[in-house]
């Protein structure tokens, strides 16, 4: 079984810090016991796929760019730092979950992580599902429902295993709860003032993706969630009343979190809500857990997520203005990552959404580098200022 | 300007550390202007927002600055290096205050700074929408000044020659590039006087497609260290289709949108 991929270091882990050095050690551990890991990247990976196969499915979005320059031995500089980074943790073997994946599971979502793909491929195998272009089309939502069978296939052969629906119902039901668990720690934030700080809260859902066991995690957030609602009723919430109420839109922000999040929060801004793929855009759908085809359930959950690689993707406007209206928010952050042009052109669209409601809209391009910080400040903070 | 009496009363002081330069404003107790002057910011915010400083304490005849009745709002790209500063506000804000006072409390205000090009939009007199280009040079003074350097001629006679000229198309949004770009147009014999008008089109063009992006509307203002250059003023006007006010003092409108907000600090 843990056969399918090698259980070694990379080459250069005695050059890594002590920290770095302690994951790689657990996850080797982790592998050691016989546990399954598989790599994701985006939030149309069926997850309840990964969860019923018996493995521990681990987000491998690069946030950092430190292996950005590695990454630049290959692929072109201007492009998305999601991407760069994500290959360059591959191409560089300093990610312990990246290293000792059996699998990357990828999605035909935007055109750079597409065909980065491919690159990817050469190091570690890679499974790429064919999203389609919308759900609008009946043949869409048929196709996509294959690739989420074939996926499912893939994983079976890959272990030498059967996924029953039994398996599935199970853990989507689990995936359900985690959902509703995390929704219930975004609801704290509705209160004014918001029971908790948005970078910690982003953290906080940044950190899940690493976690090998679902139930656990599911556990400690609920936990979490209660100590923090008890706080909050009990001492008040440490952020000041007076605070701009900020949501939060766009790319995938893990990356950004102590660049945009911090720089919102430091001046006089507080960030409510965080309408992106990790955040309450996708984690507001369910699986229709009793559903007779559990799989079909599953795949048509997926694809109802409104990302920008979708073309239209006008009912993301529609949740972004609810969101608004839900979290009372008094300005809208759009946070484009470089190069990244699905989100960056329909921007031009939410920006009319969201100012059509009577609520102030900001767009800031950024990457990873902290070569932009002072020009983001002061953006941002001219922004707040104009709330 | 510099009347050298001190007037009465509350005072609000406006200090703006630009990229290249560096502006001081004093506002009187009823709002009016009593003192403005600009230095260069030179390498380092910190001896900027001491320069400020001493010039002052010059205008004021002694000192003893601390001992003024005023306060102080610190703005511009330096805004956290002025030590003596009550309260730090971002220069979007200063500029739309400061030009709000100067021209009318709705319009479209363009600031064509040393190394960004701001647009900010007015609604009774408060900021409620801007964009800013901060990345590149393309669009700001400092590409007006490089391309001069190029050419070999002074920030104003780059005017006074485009005015001659038929514009060339300077094609290159990067300023490394445009300037390669210039150089070979002079190494092709093209006419001096039809490359300052292709640079000047470059940049107003860059401006206009700026004031486009954030929705402007007319009436326009022109603020920051373009303002008294009227072949760039008339050339933009002619862009947006519609004619853009400016007058010497918006060079201080950063500084002065800040001596407003000091004047009303506790
Ligand atoms: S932003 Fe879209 S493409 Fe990118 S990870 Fe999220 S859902 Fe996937
Ligand atoms: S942020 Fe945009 S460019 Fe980057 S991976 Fe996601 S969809 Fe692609």
């Amino acid at each position: 079984m843990s056969d399918v991929a090698a259980i070694e270091l990379p080459r250069t882990f005695e050059e890594f810090n002590e920290q770095r050095r302690q994951s790689f050690l657990k996850v080797k551990e982790f592998k050691q016991a016989g546990g399954r890991l598989v790599g994701y990247l985006c939030s149309y990976t069926p997850l309840e796929v990964i969860d019923a196969a018996g493995a521990s499915g681990v987000g491998l979005c690069g946030t950092s760019d430190e292996v950005i320059p590695a990454a630049e031995e290959v692929l072109p500089a201007n492009l998305c730092p999601l991407i760069k980074s994500t290959y360059g943790f591959a191409y560089s073997q300093k990610c312990p979950f990246t290293h000792f994946s059996d699998l990357i599971v990828g999605e035909t979502t935007c055109d750079g992580k597409k065909k980065m793909y491919e690159l990817l491929n050469e190091l570690k195998p890679t499974y790429v599902l064919h999203l389609p272009q919308s759900r609008s089309r009946s043949h869409e939502r048929e196709g996509w429902y294959q690739e989420v069978v074939g996926l499912k296939e893939a994983l079976e052969r890959l272990y030498g295993i059967q996924i029953t629906d039994d398996a599935l119902r199970e853990a989507a039901r689990l995936r359900n709860r985690l959902r509703r668990a995390i929704l219930a720690l975004y609801d704290l934030q509705r209160s004014v003032p918001p029971a908790m700080s948005g970078v910690e809260l982003m953290s906080t859902m940044f950190a899940g993706t690493f976690n090998f066991d679902v139930r656990a995690y599911v556990e400690s957030l609920e936990r979490l969630c209660e100590k923090r609602r008890a706080e909050a009723a009990a001492a008040g919430s440490p952020i000041s009343a007076g605070a701009k109420r900020i949501l939060i839109t766009g790319c995938p922000v893990g990356g950004v979190i102590n660049k945009v999040g911090a720089t919102i929060e430091h001046n006089g801004g507080v960030v409510v809500c965080e309408d992106d793929c990790s955040g309450e855009r996708t984690n507001r759908f369910m699986v229709d857990e009793d559903a007779p085809d559990i799989l079909r359930a599953i795949a048509d959950r997926y694809l109802q997520i409104n990302c920008s690689v979708m073309t239209p993707n006008d009912d993301r406007f529609a949740a972004t203005l609810e969101m608004a209206e839900k979290y009372q928010v008094d300005g809208v952050i759009e946070c484009v990552l470089t190069a990244c042009h699905t989100f960056n052109v329909e921007s031009a669209r939410v920006e009319r959404a969201v100012e059509g409601a009577g609520i102030p809209y900001m767009k800031v391009e950024t990457d990873y580098s902290a070569g932009d910080l002072g020009q983001l400040e002061t953006r941002i903070a001219a922004f707040i200022e104009t709330l | 300007m510099g009347e050298n009496n001190v007037p009465s009363g509350r005072l609000g002081i406006g200090v703006d550390i630009g990229s290249t330069a560096t502006k001081v404003a004093v506002v009187g107790a009823d709002g009016s202007l009593v003192h403005a002057e600009v230095m260069p910011t030179g390498f380092s915010s910190v001896d900027a927002a001491e320069r400020a400083r001493a010039a002052l304490e010059a205008w004021r005849g002694d000192r003893h600055f601390c001992t003024l009745d005023a306060r102080v709002v610190a703005t511009g790209y330096g805004r956290v290096a002025v030590p003596y500063a009550d309260k730090v506000v971002t220069e979007i804000t200063c500029h739309g205050r400061g030009a709000a006072r100067l021209f009318g409390p709705d319009g479209t205000v363009i600031d064509v700074g040393g190394q960004d090009t701001k647009v900010i939009r007015l609604r009774g007199g408060r900021v409620f929408k801007f964009v800013m280009n901060d990345k590149c040079a393309a669009g700001t003074g400092r590409f007006l000044e490089i391309m001069a350097d190029r050419l070999g001629v002074g920030h104003d006679e780059l005017s006074a020659l485009a005015r001659a000229g038929e514009p060339t198309q300077i094609t290159s949004m990067c300023t490394v590039f445009a300037e390669s770009e210039v150089i070979s147009l002079v190494g092709r014999g093209e006419p001096r006087p039809n490359i300052a008008r292709g640079v000047i089109e470059s940049v107003v063009g860059r401006v206009a497609t700026l004031a486009a992006t954030a929705g402007g509307a007319a009436p326009y203002y022109l603020t920051g260290g373009l303002c008294d250059n009227e072949y760039v003023v008339e050339r933009l006007g002619e862009k947006l289709g519609a004619p853009v006010t400016t007058r010497p003092e918006a060079r201080y409108a950063g500084a002065l949108g800040a001596a407003l907000m000091a004047l009303e600090l506790e």
